[in-house]
Formats: structure tokens, sequence, C-alpha cells
């Protein structure tokens, strides 16, 4: 049914077809509305039989989900940024015990400094955790990504986390086609657990491993993730036929037919990528994009066959490894070895910064023309970063350095992002 | 007629025999059919009280539940001396997950059992002091307040003795630990720190609370078995010597339990409803000093010279026990 919805009240009604038999729950922002409305529509018979636990912080919340999926019922959490970190043990665990839980993760950038907007630090920081990572890219892929999270988890016994951006997607009012429940049922059948506690036949789970076998299961845990890389668009095919649109998949692609740039990126920021990709195309560019749904497993072919002819390749991130650089692009370099494109690393709206059309024509039309470097940051306020380092520079005690550029912001109005600053 | 109540004195560790005994007051342990829950062949120490107690207190809860029981486990000694895979000693479906959790898995498992009716299958989860008042404190917390159905046993040696005996929340002051050595002015742990769980149970106000020792198996057993019979968050405290972290003789494990109690130092009470329902008095009241000396812990007090303030101020701390919880009735008070 077509309805107008905040992202976050979709996805709940989403999760709520699936039927999670365990719900836990701990606030941050902006993942709230979520377990909000999850918890609204267990208290008034909606979801049913669903237990629902308020618990005392994140590492609780995946814990009680661990417990519950490993007991057999279907659980289900949501976190975000510093709640993901907290949980960064059980995040692991629940990876190794292959539990099909499966998380929303509002996706928020990690302070110090505090910051509750949107970038994709919280998502990075757990990559390599074992957990099927999914990235939405609007509300309604938020909705049917979701659906089939649950299918994937349950078939190859992995947990998946579906990444929505945080307040971009969660709270954004767009119009949604939520399936039918029964719909949902014949796509999604009840949790059949690889492993369960049960009493009549009583099992060790959680076992002490050494290093005699702890590779092999390290490396099935690969194969396993491996094997997502052929589930994830079956499921995807599946739903299409049976929804009636195609959503979900490894990646998509828009416009690369011929490109001889192509940019690659995760999430919400498409939308504003491929607006900027129209506006250079019609001024005679070759310019396309490459979508990432999923990016652990990482597809490697699938982003080596769609980037074969390009000349050049700019993947947009909204994370960066520090002291490094580009996350994702790593990934893209390594899956395009012996290619001739090159690529470069764009970092771009992080802590919620707006990533704008404007500054992304520009930036692509510099790669066009040869002129990106290897890594760009977006609409980095040079001025202020200089002043900070030559402050550092001057003296010792220079002071904390988030106050001192909020302190320059507030009182210059040369910074372009003066207004956001504050 | 009626019966005289039995009291076995012959024994200096006051020891029911279970021929002794009619079959129904006999131990869980005694039974042929009991569960070995926790069987042989598993890795701990000699004399390790704490495969003792987590024996004792499954195979009870075995029993309790008709076998329809479920075990979460902390990491720690037990865990770890109990699963070295392929081996695992557990005859009981078991999860490990993590250190700090083991409340919270424990109660996700509650709830699935919930929620796909098989209130029938009970949860117990297990841990060290450390994996309980230290690591695992928030967990739990949350798991007594929400009044999860859940049995939580702590056995206290109280030090992390799986990493080499380090203190805890719950090791006592002036132990030596590897983190509070007997060196310096003030050797051993500090007086005036440290948590006292089982109060901090009582105060969220959940339905059971107890403390029992592997000095007292039937007892032990007992308080299982009460705390089985009924739901929600409850709560064990056992207290379990390790010869290992203590530095104590594996055959004194029991005896060093049972001096813990009879010197006051370790109350073993009994609160349902928040009320202290029971309290195992003291038999024959010894000063802690029989307890201390029998531990290279507390080596530090009596060698090079004896520090008698310091031996005097855990008598004091035994002795606020022995009042607080009237341990000595007052027809009994020996010197
Ligand atoms: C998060 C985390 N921190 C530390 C450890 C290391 N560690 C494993 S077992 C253990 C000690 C356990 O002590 P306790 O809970 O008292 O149980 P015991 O071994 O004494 O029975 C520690 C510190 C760990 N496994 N996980
Ligand atoms: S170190 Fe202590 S608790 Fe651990 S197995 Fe040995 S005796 Fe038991
Ligand atoms: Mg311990």
């Amino acid at each position: 049914m077509l309805r107008q919805l905040e992202g976050s009240r979709a996805v709940a009604e989403a999760v709520a077809l699936c039927r999670p038999e365990v719900v836990c729950a701990y606030p941050i922002s902006p993942q709230t509305h979520i377990i909000e409305a999850v918890g609204a529509l267990v208290r008034t018979g909606k979801l049913q039989p669903c237990e629902f636990l308020n618990v005392e912080s994140e590492f609780a919340a995946l814990s009680v989900a661990i417990g519950a999926s490993a007991a057999g019922a279907r659980a289900y959490t949501a976190t975000a940024s510093q709640g993901l970190l907290f949980m960064m043990e059980a995040v692991y665990n629940a990876a190794g015990l292959g539990l099909p839980i499966v998380m929303t993760l509002a996706n928020r950038a990690v302070g110090a400094p505090i910051n509750i907007w949107n970038d994709h630090s919280d998502a990075m920081a757990v990559r390599d955790s074992g957990w099927i990572q999914l990235f939405a890219e609007d509300n309604q892929e938020a909705v049917d990504l979701h659906i089939q999270a649950f299918r994937l988890a349950e078939e190859l016994s992995l947990p998946v986390m579906v990444c929505m951006d945080g307040f971009v997607l969660t709270h954004a009012l767009e119009r949604v086609d939520l399936p039918g429940q029964a719909d949902v049922d014949a796509f999604l059948p009840p949790y059949v657990p690889r492993q369960v506690l049960d009493p009549a036949d009583p099992v060790s789970i959680g076992a002490m491993v050494g290093p005699e076998a702890f590779t092999e299961v390290r490396y099935l845990a690969h194969l396993r993730q491996l094997d997502a890389l052929v589930a994830i668009p079956r499921l995807a095919e599946e739903f299409a036929t049976r929804f009636g649109r195609s959503s979900g998949g490894l990646v998509s692609t828009y416009r690369t037919e011929d490109a001889d740039t192509i940019v690659v990126a995760l999430g919400s920021v498409l939308g504003t990528i491929k607006d900027a990709v129209d506006a250079l195309r019609d001024a005679g560019e070759r310019i396309g994009v490459l979508g990432i749904t999923a990016f652990r497993p990482f597809p490697t072919d699938a982003v080596r066959a769609a980037l074969a002819r390009a000349v050049r390749i700019v993947a947009v991130e909204r994370a960066f490894s520090i002291g490094f650089g580009g996350v994702l692009s790593t990934d893209v370099a390594l899956s395009c070895q012996g290619l001739p494109a090159s690529v470069h690393t764009v970092v771009a709206g992080l802590g919620g910064r707006p990533v704008t059309r404007r500054a992304l024509e520009a930036v692509l039309h510099d790669a066009a023309a040869g002129k990106l470097g290897r890594t760009t940051f977006l609409d980095l306020d040079t001025i202020v970063v200089e002043r900070e380092r030559a402050r550092m520079a001057a003296d010792r005690r220079s002071g904390p350095m988030a106050e001192n550029i909020l302190r320059d912001l507030a009182t210059s109005a040369a910074s372009p992002h003066a207004e956001e600053g504050r | 007629m009626t019966p005289t109540p039995i009291r076995f004195y012959q024994v200096g560790s006051f020891a029911v025999g279970n021929r002794l005994l009619e079959e129904e007051l006999r131990t869980v342990q005694s039974d042929p059919r009991r569960a070995n829950s926790l069987d042989r062949g598993h890795r701990a120490c000699q004399g390790c009280g704490e495969a003792l107690g987590a024996r004792y207190a499954l195979d009870a809860a075995v029993r309790a539940t008709g076998g329809d029981l479920v075990a979460i486990n902390a990491t720690g000694c037990l865990e770890v001396f109990s699963t070295p895979f392929p081996e695992s000693s557990w005859r009981v479906p078991w999860l490990h997950s993590l250190f700090g959790n083991t409340p919270a898995v424990a109660s996700g498992v509650a709830a699935a059992l919930r929620v796909k009716g098989r209130s029938n299958v009970r949860v117990v989860a297990q841990a060290g002091d450390g994996g309980t008042v230290d690591i695992g404190f928030g967990a739990l917390s949350g798991m007594f307040e929400r009044n999860d159905d859940v049995l939580f046993i702590c056995y206290d040696n109280e030090a992390y003795m799986n990493t080499g005996v380090q203190r805890s929340g719950a090791t006592p002051p002036a132990a030596r630990t590897a983190t509070t050595e007997a060196v310096g002015p003030e050797p051993g742990n500090p007086f005036g720190q440290g948590k006292d769980l089982p109060r901090i149970a009582l105060a969220h106000g959940i339905g059971y609370v107890a403390t029992a020792t592997v000095a007292d198996l039937h007892d032990l057993e007992a308080k299982v078995i009460k705390a089985m019979a009924r739901h929600g968050a409850r709560y064990l405290h056992v207290l379990v010597p390790c010869p290992l972290g203590w530095g104590s003789q594996s055959r004194d494990t029991i005896r060093l339990a049972r001096l813990a109690a009879e010197s006051g130092l370790f109350p073993v009470f009994e609160a349902e409803d928040g009320i202290v329902t029971s309290v195992r008095k003291i038999r024959h009241k010894v000063p802690v000093e029989d307890y201390l000396v029998l531990q290279r812990r507390f080596a530090h007090l009596f060698k090079p010279e004896r520090r008698d303030e310091v031996i005097a101020h855990l008598q004091a701390l035994a002795d606020e026990n022995i009042t607080r919880y009237g341990l000595v009735a007052p027809e009994e008070v020996e010197v």
C-alpha cells in the first residue's frame, strides 16, 4: 500500500511485517523513531507474538538479541554511532556465533567531537566484523532491504545490518509502498535455526577454539559471506517477482554504458550524485554512477565488471580511515587491479555536512578534466584549518581544537560554513 | 513422638553423611540419577571450588526443572576449563557469549522461550565474581530491574582467576592478588573498597537473593531448588575457594569455605521478597585468623612479622557481618 511515511516509521512497519519475536531497544538519535514505533506496534498488539525489551545499554540490546536468536527466536534491534561502538564486542560475537540477527543502523558520525548527524563512520568501524552490510539509497529501499535482510540472515545463518542514513532517510517523509502481510509471509518463512539451545538436544555453543581450528572457523565465516554474493541477487530477483519492484541486489548502475568517469558511492548520497551526473551529461560529459548496495560482502566481481571500461573512478565516501584515506576506494581499487582506470577518493558529508549538487558537479568536472588528486575533502574550509594549525604551532596550550574552530566560525563571516558550524 | 533435629558434631566438618539420612533428605548429588550437568574430564585445578559449586548448583537446577534447563555462562575459569572444544563437559544446553553480557544474553534466552510458548524451559546464568560484580554489573542490574526470569549464580572466588589472579570488586581487603601485590607500606588489597553484591541485589527488590558456600552443599542445593520454584530475577552468590588464586591446599577448599562462614567473613543467608528469611548460624565461631593463615594470599599478615592491626581490622569486618545478619544465636556465642 502506498503511504506518505517518515523513513523510521516505514522501516518499523516493515520490520513488524517480518514478525520478529524478540526486539530490544536502547535509544540513540537518529534511530529513536524506529524503536519507538516498533514498541508501539507491539503494545497495540499489531506485532504479536513479540517480546519488546527496554534494556540498559546497546551492549545489552545486542546481547539480548544474541540470547534470543540462540534460543530460536527471530531477533531485531537498531542503533547508530556511539551505540554501535558501545556494542562492538557483541557485534563480533553475534557474527562469530552465526546468529541471524537483523539490525538497523541509522548511520551517524562517531565522536569525539560528539555529532548526531549523518555519515558512515559507524558502519565502517564494523565492516570487518562478519556482518552482512546493506546500504539503502532511499526509504523504499530501506523497507525492502529489511524484508530481504531477515530472509538472507536466516538462510545463511549470519547477522545482517541494514544501513540507512540518519536523518536524511530516517527522518524524511517519502512516499513508500509497504507490502501486504500475506506477501511478506510467503517471502519470509518462519525462522528455523541452524543451532538452538534445547534441553531435548543439548549442545555447547560458544566454546573456546584454539589455534588448531581458529583459521578454519574464520575461513568458513568468509565463505559464508561469499555465499551471500550469490544469495543477495537471487533474493532481490525473487523479491522483484513477488513485489513487483527491484530493490537490493549487490550494486546498481546509472548511465554507465559509455562512461569514462564513474562515481561510486553508498547510501542516500547516490540521489544527489545522480542529479549531478545528469547535469554533467547534459554538458556533454560521459559520466555514470555505480551504487554499492552490499558493502559486506564486497561484490568485487560486480564492481570490476561495472568499472571495466572506465578511465577514472571517483569514490564519494562519507567516512575515511584517518591516517590513510578512503575506505570504499581501497576496496574499489583492489577490485579493479590491472584495469586502466585511476581511482580518486572524495571524502564528503562528514558529520552531516550537506553534500550539495553544486559542490559535486565542480569536483566531478575536475575529475573529468583530469584535474582531481588522489584524495579530496569536499568543501573543506581551509581557512579555518590553517588558522588552527597556526594556533597549535604558536602555543603549546592552544586549547581544544573543536572548540577553537567553533569560536572561529562564530566570529568569522569569511567562512562558507559559518552557518552550519553554529 | 517429636523427632530430634539431626546434629552431627562428631565430625569437624559438620557434614551429614547421606547414608544417615532419609532418602528425600539426601543431596541431589548422591542420587545415581543426577544429571552430571558438568561432567568429568574438565580441566579445573584440583580442589577447584568453582567446579564443585557449579556441578552441585546445576544438577540441583536440573532436578528442580525436570531437565528443562538452559545454562548461560560468562567468560572465566568455568567456561574455559569446561569447553576446550571439541571437548565439552556440559550435559545441559549451554551458551557462552562474552564476559560482560551474560545477564543480558540470559534475558534474551528467557524472552525467546516465553515468546515461543516454552516458559517451562528455565534459564540459569553463571559467572565468576569479575563477570558479576565488575564487568557484568550493568547488565546484571538491568536484568534484575526488569525482573527477567533468570536465576543468576555468581561463583565468587574473590578475584579474576582465569587471567591469573587479579583483583576484582569482590577481592577482600588485605588479600594479595597479582594487581594488589603484598609489597609496599600497605600490602594487599586496600580496605574500604569493593562491592557487596547480595545486598545490591536486594536493593533491586527482586524476589530471591541468597548466599551459600561449597562447605554446605546441602544448603547450596536447597537454595537452587527453592530459587527454581520461583519466577522472575533471582540471585545466588556462592563462595568458591580457589586453591590456585588463594594459595591454599587443594584439600582445604571445603574447609576454607566453612571457615569463611564460621568466622563471619562470609555471611550465609537467604532473602525472599526483600526480607532476610533465614540465616545460617555459626556453629563454632572461629577467629578470622584461622581462616587467613591457611592462605598464601594473606601470608604477609603473618610473615615476616605479624600485622595485628590488619588482622583486627578483618576481624572487625567479620563481627560486623555477625551483628548485621545475627549469625550467632545469643546462647551459642563462643569465643
Ligand atoms: C571484555 C573482556 N575483558 C577482559 C577479558 C579477560 N578475561 C577473561 S576471563 C577473566 C577473568 C574472569 O574472572 P571471574 O569473572 O572472577 O571468573 P573466574 O575466572 O575467577 O572464575 C578476564 C579478566 C575478556 N575475556 N573480555
Ligand atoms: S584457577 Fe581457581 S577457579 Fe580457576 S580452575 Fe583453578 S581452582 Fe578453579
Ligand atoms: Mg573470580
